[in-house]
Protein backbone atom coordinates (compact mmCIF):
# COMPACT_ATOMS: atom_id res chain seq x y z
CA UNK A 1 0.00 0.00 0.00
CA UNK A 2 1.63 3.14 -0.72
CA UNK A 3 1.67 5.88 2.03
CA UNK A 4 -0.41 9.33 2.41
CA UNK A 5 0.88 11.70 -0.24
CA UNK A 6 2.71 9.16 -2.34
CA UNK A 7 1.10 8.70 -5.71
CA UNK A 8 -0.50 5.21 -6.12
CA UNK A 9 0.86 3.12 -8.63
CA UNK A 10 -1.41 2.80 -11.63
CA UNK A 11 0.54 0.13 -14.22
CA UNK A 12 3.97 -1.64 -13.83
CA UNK A 13 5.52 -4.21 -15.63
CA UNK A 14 7.12 -7.07 -14.53
CA UNK A 15 9.39 -9.27 -16.67
CA UNK A 16 11.46 -12.70 -16.21
CA UNK A 17 15.11 -11.81 -16.40
CA UNK A 18 16.20 -12.94 -19.77
CA UNK A 19 12.97 -12.46 -21.52
CA UNK A 20 12.44 -10.34 -24.42
CA UNK A 21 10.30 -7.36 -24.33
CA UNK A 22 7.47 -9.46 -25.88
CA UNK A 23 6.79 -11.62 -22.76
CA UNK A 24 5.36 -9.11 -19.97
CA UNK A 25 3.25 -9.14 -17.03
CA UNK A 26 1.64 -6.03 -16.35
CA UNK A 27 0.00 -5.26 -13.20
CA UNK A 28 -2.96 -2.74 -13.22
CA UNK A 29 -3.98 -1.50 -10.08
CA UNK A 30 -7.81 -0.69 -9.17
CA UNK A 31 -8.94 -2.98 -11.94
CA UNK A 32 -10.76 -6.43 -11.86
CA UNK A 33 -12.68 -8.09 -14.16
CA UNK A 34 -14.04 -5.42 -15.63
CA UNK A 35 -11.21 -4.37 -17.67
CA UNK A 36 -9.28 -7.37 -17.41
CA UNK A 37 -11.58 -9.85 -19.06
CA UNK A 38 -13.15 -7.00 -22.17
CA UNK A 39 -9.02 -5.73 -22.72
CA UNK A 40 -8.23 -10.21 -22.60
CA UNK A 41 -11.02 -9.92 -25.55
CA UNK A 42 -9.67 -7.64 -27.45
CA UNK A 43 -5.96 -8.30 -27.04
CA UNK A 44 -7.04 -11.94 -27.82
CA UNK A 45 -8.39 -10.31 -31.41
CA UNK A 46 -4.95 -9.11 -32.61
CA UNK A 47 -2.86 -11.80 -34.55
CA UNK A 48 0.64 -10.87 -33.15
CA UNK A 49 -0.32 -12.12 -29.71
CA UNK A 50 0.19 -15.64 -28.91
CA UNK A 51 -1.06 -15.80 -25.28
CA UNK A 52 -3.54 -13.28 -23.25
CA UNK A 53 -4.46 -13.69 -19.81
CA UNK A 54 -4.98 -12.06 -16.65
CA UNK A 55 -5.60 -13.34 -12.54
CA UNK A 56 -6.81 -11.19 -9.64
CA UNK A 57 -3.91 -11.84 -7.61
CA UNK A 58 -6.17 -12.07 -4.39
CA UNK A 59 -9.54 -11.45 -3.58
CA UNK A 60 -8.44 -8.20 -1.11
CA UNK A 61 -6.36 -6.81 -3.69
CA UNK A 62 -7.66 -4.44 -6.24
CA UNK A 63 -5.02 -5.40 -8.68
CA UNK A 64 -4.72 -7.76 -12.13
CA UNK A 65 -1.74 -9.65 -13.59
CA UNK A 66 -2.40 -9.49 -16.78
CA UNK A 67 0.26 -11.17 -19.02
CA UNK A 68 0.89 -10.96 -22.51
CA UNK A 69 3.14 -12.75 -24.85
CA UNK A 70 3.37 -12.00 -28.29
CA UNK A 71 4.81 -13.60 -31.73
CA UNK A 72 8.49 -12.24 -33.45
CA UNK A 73 9.46 -10.39 -30.47
CA UNK A 74 7.07 -7.72 -30.86
CA UNK A 75 7.12 -5.51 -27.69
CA UNK A 76 4.33 -6.41 -25.59
CA UNK A 77 3.43 -3.03 -24.99
CA UNK A 78 2.09 -2.52 -28.41
CA UNK A 79 -0.49 -5.38 -28.41
CA UNK A 80 -1.74 -3.44 -24.46
CA UNK A 81 -1.66 0.21 -26.21
CA UNK A 82 -3.39 -1.33 -29.39
CA UNK A 83 -6.00 -3.09 -27.26
CA UNK A 84 -7.11 -0.19 -25.15
CA UNK A 85 -7.25 2.23 -28.20
CA UNK A 86 -9.67 -0.52 -29.74
CA UNK A 87 -11.71 -1.15 -26.61
CA UNK A 88 -11.87 2.37 -26.20
CA UNK A 89 -13.31 2.62 -29.91
CA UNK A 90 -15.83 0.10 -29.26
CA UNK A 91 -17.19 2.02 -26.32
CA UNK A 92 -17.32 5.22 -28.17
CA UNK A 93 -19.31 3.20 -31.14
CA UNK A 94 -21.40 1.82 -28.51
CA UNK A 95 -22.02 5.44 -26.72
CA UNK A 96 -22.96 6.76 -29.93
CA UNK A 97 -25.60 4.14 -30.94
CA UNK A 98 -26.91 4.15 -27.47
CA UNK A 99 -27.54 7.70 -27.49
CA UNK A 100 -28.71 7.78 -31.29
CA UNK A 101 -31.66 5.06 -30.01
CA UNK A 102 -32.36 6.96 -27.15
CA UNK A 103 -33.13 10.15 -28.71
CA UNK A 104 -34.74 8.49 -31.83
CA UNK A 105 -36.86 6.52 -29.02
CA UNK A 106 -37.79 9.63 -27.11
CA UNK A 107 -38.77 11.02 -30.04
CA UNK A 108 -41.67 8.15 -31.39
CA UNK A 109 -42.61 8.88 -28.03
CA UNK A 110 -43.32 12.20 -27.91
CA UNK A 111 -45.11 12.30 -31.54
CA UNK A 112 -47.96 10.56 -30.71
CA UNK A 113 -49.19 12.99 -28.28
CA UNK A 114 -48.58 16.39 -30.56
CA UNK B 1 -32.42 -22.69 -38.83
CA UNK B 2 -29.61 -24.46 -36.66
CA UNK B 3 -30.19 -27.77 -38.96
CA UNK B 4 -28.60 -25.17 -42.14
CA UNK B 5 -25.73 -24.26 -40.04
CA UNK B 6 -22.72 -26.03 -39.86
CA UNK B 7 -21.07 -27.33 -37.16
CA UNK B 8 -17.91 -24.68 -36.84
CA UNK B 9 -20.47 -21.81 -37.49
CA UNK B 10 -22.85 -23.52 -35.06
CA UNK B 11 -20.40 -23.51 -32.47
CA UNK B 12 -18.20 -20.24 -33.05
CA UNK B 13 -21.93 -18.11 -32.71
CA UNK B 14 -24.30 -20.73 -30.72
CA UNK B 15 -24.41 -21.36 -27.11
CA UNK B 16 -25.90 -24.95 -26.96
CA UNK B 17 -28.53 -25.44 -24.41
CA UNK B 18 -28.70 -29.33 -23.57
CA UNK B 19 -31.03 -31.20 -20.84
CA UNK B 20 -28.41 -30.48 -18.27
CA UNK B 21 -26.46 -28.46 -18.79
CA UNK B 22 -25.02 -25.62 -21.37
CA UNK B 23 -22.32 -26.61 -24.03
CA UNK B 24 -19.87 -23.75 -26.36
CA UNK B 25 -20.14 -21.29 -23.64
CA UNK B 26 -16.96 -19.74 -23.99
CA UNK B 27 -15.81 -17.32 -26.94
CA UNK B 28 -13.32 -18.91 -29.31
CA UNK B 29 -13.30 -16.79 -32.87
CA UNK B 30 -10.11 -15.70 -32.07
CA UNK B 31 -7.40 -15.38 -34.61
CA UNK B 32 -5.53 -18.92 -35.10
CA UNK B 33 -8.57 -21.00 -34.09
CA UNK B 34 -10.31 -22.09 -36.98
CA UNK B 35 -8.92 -22.48 -40.21
CA UNK B 36 -10.29 -20.38 -42.96
CA UNK B 37 -12.05 -17.80 -40.79
CA UNK B 38 -10.36 -14.84 -40.57
CA UNK B 39 -10.70 -13.46 -36.42
CA UNK B 40 -8.65 -10.69 -36.22
CA UNK B 41 -10.27 -7.51 -35.08
CA UNK B 42 -12.20 -5.45 -38.05
CA UNK B 43 -13.83 -2.26 -36.85
CA UNK B 44 -15.64 -2.02 -39.71
CA UNK B 45 -17.17 -5.54 -39.16
CA UNK B 46 -18.29 -4.66 -35.84
CA UNK B 47 -19.64 -1.49 -36.63
CA UNK B 48 -21.91 -2.68 -39.24
CA UNK B 49 -23.02 -5.60 -37.05
CA UNK B 50 -23.67 -3.67 -33.71
CA UNK B 51 -27.28 -2.98 -33.12
CA UNK B 52 -29.09 -1.73 -30.17
CA UNK B 53 -32.99 -1.70 -29.77
CA UNK B 54 -34.47 -0.07 -27.36
CA UNK B 55 -38.02 -1.97 -25.84
CA UNK B 56 -38.81 -0.08 -23.34
CA UNK B 57 -37.58 3.29 -21.52
CA UNK B 58 -38.86 5.89 -18.58
CA UNK B 59 -38.41 7.03 -15.51
CA UNK B 60 -36.35 5.08 -13.75
CA UNK B 61 -36.58 1.36 -16.17
CA UNK B 62 -35.38 0.66 -19.48
CA UNK B 63 -34.96 -2.50 -21.37
CA UNK B 64 -32.98 -2.49 -24.79
CA UNK B 65 -31.19 -5.17 -26.63
CA UNK B 66 -27.46 -5.12 -27.51
CA UNK B 67 -26.84 -7.46 -30.62
CA UNK B 68 -23.47 -7.70 -32.56
CA UNK B 69 -21.22 -7.49 -29.23
CA UNK B 70 -18.54 -9.77 -26.88
CA UNK B 71 -19.87 -11.12 -23.73
CA UNK B 72 -16.69 -9.73 -22.36
CA UNK B 73 -17.57 -6.54 -23.06
CA UNK B 74 -21.27 -6.21 -22.16
CA UNK B 75 -20.40 -7.94 -18.90
CA UNK B 76 -18.17 -5.00 -18.35
CA UNK B 77 -20.85 -2.50 -18.85
CA UNK B 78 -23.43 -4.81 -16.51
CA UNK B 79 -20.41 -4.55 -13.94
CA UNK B 80 -20.16 -1.17 -14.25
CA UNK B 81 -23.86 -0.30 -13.81
CA UNK B 82 -23.98 -2.50 -10.43
CA UNK B 83 -20.84 -1.25 -9.23
CA UNK B 84 -19.21 1.78 -10.37
CA UNK B 85 -21.72 4.26 -11.68
CA UNK B 86 -21.05 7.23 -9.27
CA UNK B 87 -23.74 8.54 -7.04
CA UNK B 88 -23.94 10.97 -4.14
CA UNK B 89 -24.39 9.07 -0.80
CA UNK B 90 -24.24 9.73 2.70
CA UNK B 91 -20.58 9.02 4.13
CA UNK B 92 -20.57 11.26 7.49
CA UNK B 93 -23.35 10.76 10.33
CA UNK B 94 -22.56 13.74 12.77
CA UNK B 95 -24.76 12.59 15.86
CA UNK B 96 -25.35 15.80 18.13
CA UNK B 97 -28.38 13.85 20.38
CA UNK B 98 -30.29 10.86 19.78
CA UNK B 99 -32.20 9.53 22.78
CA UNK B 100 -34.22 7.25 20.62
CA UNK B 101 -33.96 3.33 21.22
CA UNK B 102 -31.95 3.29 18.19
CA UNK B 103 -28.03 3.12 18.85
CA UNK B 104 -26.14 5.71 17.04
CA UNK B 105 -24.30 2.90 14.92
CA UNK B 106 -27.71 1.66 13.26
CA UNK B 107 -28.97 4.85 13.01
CA UNK B 108 -25.82 5.79 10.79
CA UNK B 109 -25.74 2.70 8.62
CA UNK B 110 -29.70 2.76 7.64
CA UNK B 111 -29.62 6.56 7.27
CA UNK B 112 -26.07 5.78 4.90
CA UNK B 113 -28.59 3.12 2.54
CA UNK B 114 -31.10 5.82 1.78
CA UNK B 115 -31.13 6.90 -1.96
CA UNK B 116 -30.13 10.92 -2.50
CA UNK B 117 -31.48 12.96 -5.61
CA UNK B 118 -28.83 14.85 -7.12
CA UNK B 119 -26.89 14.56 -10.07
CA UNK B 120 -23.13 13.19 -9.10
CA UNK B 121 -22.04 14.97 -12.71
CA UNK B 122 -22.07 18.01 -10.93
CA UNK B 123 -20.36 17.34 -7.99
CA UNK B 124 -16.27 16.36 -7.41
CA UNK B 125 -14.68 13.44 -5.69
CA UNK B 126 -13.83 14.55 -1.99
CA UNK B 127 -10.11 14.02 -1.81
CA UNK B 128 -8.97 11.31 1.06
CA UNK B 129 -7.90 12.92 4.12
CA UNK B 130 -9.85 15.68 3.67
CA UNK B 131 -12.14 15.69 6.64
CA UNK B 132 -13.87 19.80 5.50
CA UNK B 133 -16.62 19.79 2.60
CA UNK B 134 -16.82 22.42 0.38
CA UNK B 135 -19.63 23.29 -1.77
CA UNK B 136 -18.29 21.38 -4.96
CA UNK B 137 -17.70 17.93 -3.31
CA UNK B 138 -19.90 17.74 -0.01
CA UNK B 139 -23.78 18.18 0.45
CA UNK B 140 -24.82 18.76 3.90
CA UNK B 141 -28.22 17.59 5.26
CA UNK B 142 -30.02 17.62 8.56
CA UNK B 143 -32.41 15.77 10.53
CA UNK B 144 -34.08 17.60 13.58
CA UNK B 145 -37.35 16.33 15.32
CA UNK B 146 -38.38 15.34 18.56
CA UNK B 147 -41.50 13.53 19.19
CA UNK B 148 -43.94 15.00 21.54
CA UNK B 149 -47.56 13.92 23.02
CA UNK B 150 -50.68 15.34 20.72
CA UNK B 151 -52.32 17.63 23.58
CA UNK B 152 -55.54 17.31 21.12
CA UNK B 153 -55.42 13.20 21.43
CA UNK B 154 -58.79 12.15 23.62
CA UNK B 155 -58.26 10.64 26.58
CA UNK B 156 -58.67 6.52 25.84
CA UNK B 157 -57.50 6.51 22.34
CA UNK B 158 -54.20 4.02 22.18
CA UNK B 159 -53.49 4.58 18.77
CA UNK B 160 -49.82 6.34 18.81
CA UNK B 161 -50.40 7.93 15.84
CA UNK B 162 -52.95 9.84 17.16
CA UNK B 163 -51.43 9.83 20.53
CA UNK B 164 -47.91 11.31 19.61
CA UNK B 165 -47.01 13.98 17.32
CA UNK B 166 -43.64 13.21 14.68
CA UNK B 167 -43.44 9.67 16.34
CA UNK B 168 -42.52 7.86 13.07
CA UNK B 169 -39.44 9.94 11.80
CA UNK B 170 -39.36 9.59 7.42
CA UNK B 171 -36.92 9.90 5.20
CA UNK B 172 -39.37 13.45 4.38
CA UNK B 173 -37.80 14.71 7.53
CA UNK B 174 -34.21 15.13 6.40
CA UNK B 175 -33.60 18.84 4.97
CA UNK B 176 -31.22 20.10 2.64
CA UNK B 177 -28.44 22.53 4.27
CA UNK B 178 -27.33 24.27 1.11
CA UNK B 179 -23.30 24.94 1.64
CA UNK B 180 -21.79 28.28 -0.19
CA UNK B 181 -23.53 28.76 -3.54
CA UNK B 182 -25.55 25.64 -4.10
CA UNK B 183 -28.84 27.11 -3.20
CA UNK B 184 -28.45 29.36 -6.12
CA UNK B 185 -26.57 26.51 -8.52
CA UNK B 186 -28.96 24.10 -7.14
CA UNK B 187 -32.18 25.97 -7.09
CA UNK B 188 -34.29 24.32 -9.62
CA UNK B 189 -33.14 20.71 -8.79
CA UNK B 190 -34.67 19.45 -4.85
CA UNK B 191 -32.04 17.82 -3.53
CA UNK B 192 -33.12 15.44 -0.79
CA UNK B 193 -34.02 11.61 -0.49
CA UNK B 194 -35.23 10.10 -3.59
CA UNK B 195 -38.40 8.59 -1.71
CA UNK B 196 -40.00 10.66 0.76
CA UNK B 197 -41.57 7.56 2.78
CA UNK B 198 -38.90 5.61 3.88
CA UNK B 199 -39.02 4.69 7.90
CA UNK B 200 -36.32 5.92 9.84
CA UNK B 201 -36.75 5.36 13.55
CA UNK B 202 -39.76 5.49 15.63
CA UNK B 203 -39.85 7.67 18.55
CA UNK B 204 -41.82 8.38 22.00
CA UNK B 205 -42.81 11.64 23.85
CA UNK B 206 -39.32 13.02 24.60
CA UNK B 207 -37.10 10.88 22.42
CA UNK B 208 -35.06 13.85 19.93
CA UNK B 209 -32.90 12.91 16.84
CA UNK B 210 -30.38 15.87 16.03
CA UNK B 211 -28.08 14.90 13.67
CA UNK B 212 -25.95 16.31 10.60
CA UNK B 213 -25.19 14.34 7.21
CA UNK B 214 -22.73 14.81 4.73
CA UNK B 215 -23.19 13.14 1.22
CA UNK B 216 -20.04 12.77 -0.86
CA UNK B 217 -19.77 11.38 -4.14
CA UNK B 218 -18.30 7.98 -4.25
CA UNK B 219 -19.13 4.32 -6.10
CA UNK B 220 -21.33 2.01 -5.30
CA UNK B 221 -18.54 -0.51 -4.02
CA UNK B 222 -20.07 -0.54 -0.95
CA UNK B 223 -23.61 0.62 -1.57
CA UNK B 224 -25.49 -0.74 -4.33
CA UNK B 225 -27.81 1.67 -6.35
CA UNK B 226 -28.60 0.10 -9.61
CA UNK B 227 -30.08 -3.32 -10.33
CA UNK B 228 -29.53 -4.44 -13.62
CA UNK B 229 -29.87 -8.16 -14.85
CA UNK B 230 -29.69 -10.13 -17.69
CA UNK B 231 -33.08 -11.49 -18.81
CA UNK B 232 -32.92 -15.05 -19.59
CA UNK B 233 -36.16 -17.22 -20.04
CA UNK B 234 -35.90 -19.93 -22.18
CA UNK B 235 -38.27 -23.08 -21.77
CA UNK B 236 -36.49 -26.41 -21.91
CA UNK B 237 -39.24 -27.75 -21.65
CA UNK B 238 -38.93 -30.09 -24.87
CA UNK B 239 -36.01 -31.65 -23.26
CA UNK B 240 -38.17 -33.59 -20.92
CA UNK B 241 -40.25 -35.50 -23.19
CA UNK B 242 -38.37 -38.11 -24.31
CA UNK B 243 -39.74 -38.90 -28.12
CA UNK B 244 -39.06 -34.88 -28.96
CA UNK B 245 -35.48 -34.52 -27.14
CA UNK B 246 -32.88 -35.87 -29.42
CA UNK B 247 -35.26 -34.14 -32.26
CA UNK B 248 -34.72 -30.59 -31.25
CA UNK B 249 -31.42 -28.61 -30.27
CA UNK B 250 -31.80 -25.89 -28.60
CA UNK B 251 -29.55 -23.04 -29.31
CA UNK B 252 -28.60 -19.14 -28.01
CA UNK B 253 -27.00 -16.35 -30.00
CA UNK B 254 -23.98 -16.03 -28.34
CA UNK B 255 -23.90 -12.31 -29.23
CA UNK B 256 -27.22 -11.14 -28.05
CA UNK B 257 -27.94 -9.69 -25.08
CA UNK B 258 -30.74 -7.79 -23.19
CA UNK B 259 -30.16 -5.48 -20.98
CA UNK B 260 -32.93 -4.80 -17.63
CA UNK B 261 -31.95 -1.11 -16.18
CA UNK B 262 -33.66 -0.35 -13.03
CA UNK B 263 -32.65 2.72 -11.39
CA UNK B 264 -33.33 4.04 -8.19
CA UNK B 265 -34.19 7.03 -9.21
CA UNK B 266 -31.18 9.31 -8.65
CA UNK B 267 -30.49 9.67 -12.28
CA UNK B 268 -32.70 8.40 -15.33
CA UNK B 269 -31.33 4.67 -16.61
CA UNK B 270 -30.39 6.02 -19.92
CA UNK B 271 -27.78 8.68 -18.81
CA UNK B 272 -26.90 5.48 -16.39
CA UNK B 273 -25.72 3.35 -18.99
CA UNK B 274 -23.97 6.39 -20.95
CA UNK B 275 -22.39 7.09 -17.82
CA UNK B 276 -21.34 3.59 -17.75
CA UNK B 277 -20.11 3.43 -20.71
CA UNK B 278 -17.71 6.54 -19.99
CA UNK B 279 -16.34 4.49 -17.14
CA UNK B 280 -15.07 2.38 -19.53
CA UNK B 281 -13.84 4.54 -21.68
CA UNK B 282 -12.06 6.25 -18.63
CA UNK B 283 -10.18 2.91 -17.29
CA UNK B 284 -8.67 3.13 -21.04
CA UNK B 285 -7.91 5.95 -21.02
CA UNK B 286 -5.74 5.81 -17.66
CA UNK B 287 -3.97 3.20 -18.80
CA UNK B 288 -3.28 4.15 -22.33
CA UNK B 289 -1.74 7.72 -20.49
CA UNK B 290 -0.16 6.38 -18.16
CA UNK B 291 1.76 4.26 -21.22
CA UNK B 292 2.60 7.21 -22.87
CA UNK B 293 3.79 8.92 -19.70
CA UNK B 294 6.37 6.09 -18.68
CA UNK B 295 7.36 6.20 -22.35
CA UNK B 296 8.12 3.33 -24.58
CA UNK B 297 9.69 0.58 -22.32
Amino acid sequence: MAGEGEKRPVLETIQAEGADEGCVTFVMHDEDHTLGNSLRYMIMKNVDVEFCGYTITHPSESKINFRIQTRGEIPATEPLRRGLNELNDVCQHVLNTFQARVDEFKGRQEQPMD
Amino acid sequence: MAAAMNRVDEIRNRVILGEFGVKNVHTTDFPGNYPGYDDTWDMQKFQKNFRIDIVHLDENNMEFDMVGIDAAIANAFRRILLAEVPTMAIEKVFIYNNTSIVQDEVLAHRLGLIPIKADPRLFEYRNTGKEEGSEIDTIQLQLKIKCSRNPRASKDSSDPQELYLNHMVYSRDIKWVPIGNQADVFADSRIGPVLDDILIAQLRPGHELDIVMHCVKGIGKKVAKVVDSRLDTCSREVLRHDDLKNLVKLGRVRDHFIFTVESTGILPPDVLVTEAIKVLMAKCQRFLSELDSCGME
